[in-house]
């Protein structure tokens, strides 16, 4: 104690020892370990042996580009998806969810009670070729007499849309209650109309909401690869199937490292112009 | 794990009479030893075993296994058993971290497919154990065309558990039969509905099958001849997907009206849905076999006994007749014949000399070579 009494300013730097501890150990040191690994060559048979081998990473980006720009692009259309479905959703529960509020909350987060693997399985059931919704989708015309969902596009874009719908209505709901309704009420005081008040005072005060759920799903939808494998074909494979092949399948580590730091690396290109077109503290919140 | 049993046990078993009745019973008694993982001679009271879902009998009203009951009572070995393996790759990558450090994976019996590339490889790297013949006095039963298989020409390593036939099943609610590759690749009106297997032997294999070309002998050039014929199918839209024992579930759906699939499985899957078939493609089927390996520093005299015990015919009749795949032991159809005429009399567990002459095995050099696995994994996707 009076070491600490002593030195007060230590007292933060303390505190975060642990958690500076954990990242080094858990994440910094495989990380390396991985960089090491993408500069290896070599096979499985012979053995993999360090040598500065760049190429790794070109052979990498221009044997899958197609799934590299495939990710990105699953995982843009879920998490505008994702954004359109949650915001209304959780404004009314904001804003009118009265004493329901938690309920409805709890509603939200639900399906996460149940394992990743299972909710993606479900989706094989709602969207089978002689399910319901193709049927219905039949009906109306706007499937044809041999379309069907699983096994496309959307049917991978639908699961990645739902399995990450809870990371974006979370954030998005803090940052909706958060707001002071005495503003709104100045706002018509002022003459706003309804859609003034919204888009000049709800809109950007839950921007850090939209800013910190489209991160929490664009990150991990980009490196999914359960969707794809489950609900897609071939045709829909993403970076992530590949990753997973690389390292498990085929047991080539330096390939599989040097897609995992190209995607984190595109990944990090991507958010830092997202911070630049957003500006940085609507990032902090 | 309730009720392992001590050496002390054992031998008052042994006394009463129990475990005097087999050799291996005399013998486990007389090993005793530690929990497993001995590696050399001794025989431990445990076996841990490592197989794939569904592919040994099982009581569904005592939610036991019959034969490793009786594995036990004769025995006094307690097995643990783990229907882990989903396929021999994921399995093999989730075992090859300790094998390659020269550790065991708290295994005594795994099993991997001959139409893989594993088998090889795990002889290859000494990752496994030779087996304890004099433990095995029954291997004399092991049918003569698995005797020498090339990866392990003398058995050393190795014992088939089950072989099984890889052909074309369709579901007779959505098509007529789906009777030749080319019908399952071309066939506009199953666009979309055709499923094949992520196994390259399996796949590959019949497509060149398909093409008349010889899958036991792989060149470059019959081998991009099939891959080019798989990825048109891909590109097409003919093929939905490359699966593993999942295609069952959507084939009795019918979202798949065919898929290229397992025999046994097929066989299992009749019961529930008659409406179910599975054939030989006209031009020809692969055949492949499981075997049975002990691990690095798994119990090689353990794992024999078992292996002993399960090539008595009258044993393997009882598995035969719950998985329904191609057993490796002479005499089980007669064993099976007293017990169960019907299922004895089934050509997909017992094939005909005929059938026998229409299936074919994967080359084992193709399966190794990297550039055939790098391109079969694009025609997947990854």
């Amino acid at each position: 104690m009076t070491f600490l009494h002593r030195h007060k300013g230590l007292t933060p730097y303390l505190l975060l020892l642990p958690g500076i501890a954990w990242l080094g150990v858990f994440f910094l040191v495989p990380l390396g370990f991985l960089g090491y690994q993408s500069l290896e060559s070599g096979s499985f048979e012979s053995g993999y042996s360090f040598t500065w081998e760049f190429s790794n990473y070109w052979d990498a980006i221009s044997t899958y580009n197609e799934q590299l720009i495939r990710s990105f692009l699953y995982a843009g259309i879920a998490t505008v998806v994702a954004l359109l479905i949650s915001y209304p959703l959780v404004y009314w529960i904001a804003f009118r969810g009265g004493r329901w509020k938690n309920l409805f909350l709890i509603l939200i987060v639900a399906p996460l009670f149940v394992t990743y693997l299972v909710r993606t399985l479900a989706w094989l059931n709602i969207l089978a070729d002689e399910g319901p919704v193709v049927n219905a989708l039949k009906t109306i015309g706007i499937l044809g007499s041999d379309g069907r969902l699983l096994a496309t596009g959307f049917a991978v874009v639908a699961g990645i849309t739902y399995n990450f719908l809870p990371f974006m209505a979370l954030p998005l709901y803090v940052s909706l209650e958060q707001i002071d309704t005495r503003l709104l009420e100045a706002a018509e005081d002022l003459y706003a109309s309804r859609r003034q008040a919204f888009l000049r005072v709800t809109l950007p005060l839950s921007a850090p909401g939209i800013v910190a759920g489209t991160l929490l799903t664009f990150i991990p939808a980009a490196g999914d690869f359960i969707n794809a494998q489950l609900l897609g074909t071939p045709r829909q494979s993403m970076v992530g199937n590949v990753i997973q092949s690389k390292f498990l399948l085929l047991i080539d580590y330096p390939a599989a490292a040097s897609l995992s730091f190209i995607l984190m690396a595109l990944i990090l290109a991507a958010l830092l112009v997202y911070a630049r077109a957003v500006g940085t503290e609507r990032l902090t919140g | 794990m309730t009720t392992r049993i001590t050496r002390r046990e054992l031998v008052q078993r042994g006394a009463a009479g129990v475990t005097l009745l087999s050799l291996p019973g005399l013998l486990a008694a007389c090993g005793g030893g530690g929990g497993g993982g001995g590696g050399g001679g001794e025989v431990a009271d445990v076996l841990r075993f490592s197989n794939w879902p569904l592919y040994i009998d099982y009581d569904e009203k005592t939610k036991t296994h019959p034969t490793l009951d009786a594995f036990k009572k004769e025995t006094g070995i307690e097995v643990q058993y783990f229907e882990d393996i989903n396929d021999n790759a994921t399995y093999f990558a989730k075992v090859q971290g300790p094998l390659s450090q020269g550790r065991g994976v708290d295994r005594d019996i795994f099993v991997f497919t001959d139409s893989s590339r594993y088998p090889q490889l795990l002889v290859d790297k000494k990752w496994v154990e030779p087996l304890d013949k004099d433990k095995i006095p029954n291997i004399s039963n092991l049918i003569d065309a698995q005797a020498s298989p090339p990866f392990d020409p003398d058995r050393t390593y190795s014992l088939p558990w089950q072989s099984g036939m890889t052909g074309i099943a369709w579901n007779e609610d959505v098509t007529g039969p789906v009777t030749s590759i080319q019908q399952l690749l071309d066939d506009p009106k199953l666009k979309g509905k055709v499923t094949m297997l992520t196994e390259m032997a399996d796949s590959i294999g019949l497509v060149m099958l398909d093409s008349g070309d010889d899958p036991s002998v792989v060149t470059d050039e019959t081998f991009h001849k099939a891959i080019a014929r798989v990825q048109k199918g891909v590109d097409d839209g003919q093929i939905r997907q490359f699966t593993g024992n999942d295609y069952a579930q959507p084939l009795t759906r019918g979202d798949l009206a065919a898929a290229v699939a397992w025999s046994g499985d097929v066989v299992q899957l009749l019961a529930s849905n008659p409406k179910l078939k599975w054939g030989i493609p006209e031009k020809g089927a692969m055949i492949w076999t499981d075997n049975m390996f002990v691990p690095l520093e798994g119990s090689s005299a353990t794992a024999s006994t078992y292996m002993n015990f399960v090539y008595d015919p009258k044993i393997q009749a009882q598995i035969a007749a719950y998985v329904n795949y191609v057993p490796p032991v002479k005499g089980t159809r007669e064993e099976l014949a007293k017990t169960d005429p019907e299922t004895a009399k089934n050509t997909l567990i017992f094939p005909s000399d005929e059938m026998l002459s229409e299936v074919h095995s994967f080359s084992g050099e193709a399966l190794n070579n990297e550039t055939y696995i790098t391109a079969w994994q694009k025609v997947l996707g990854a």
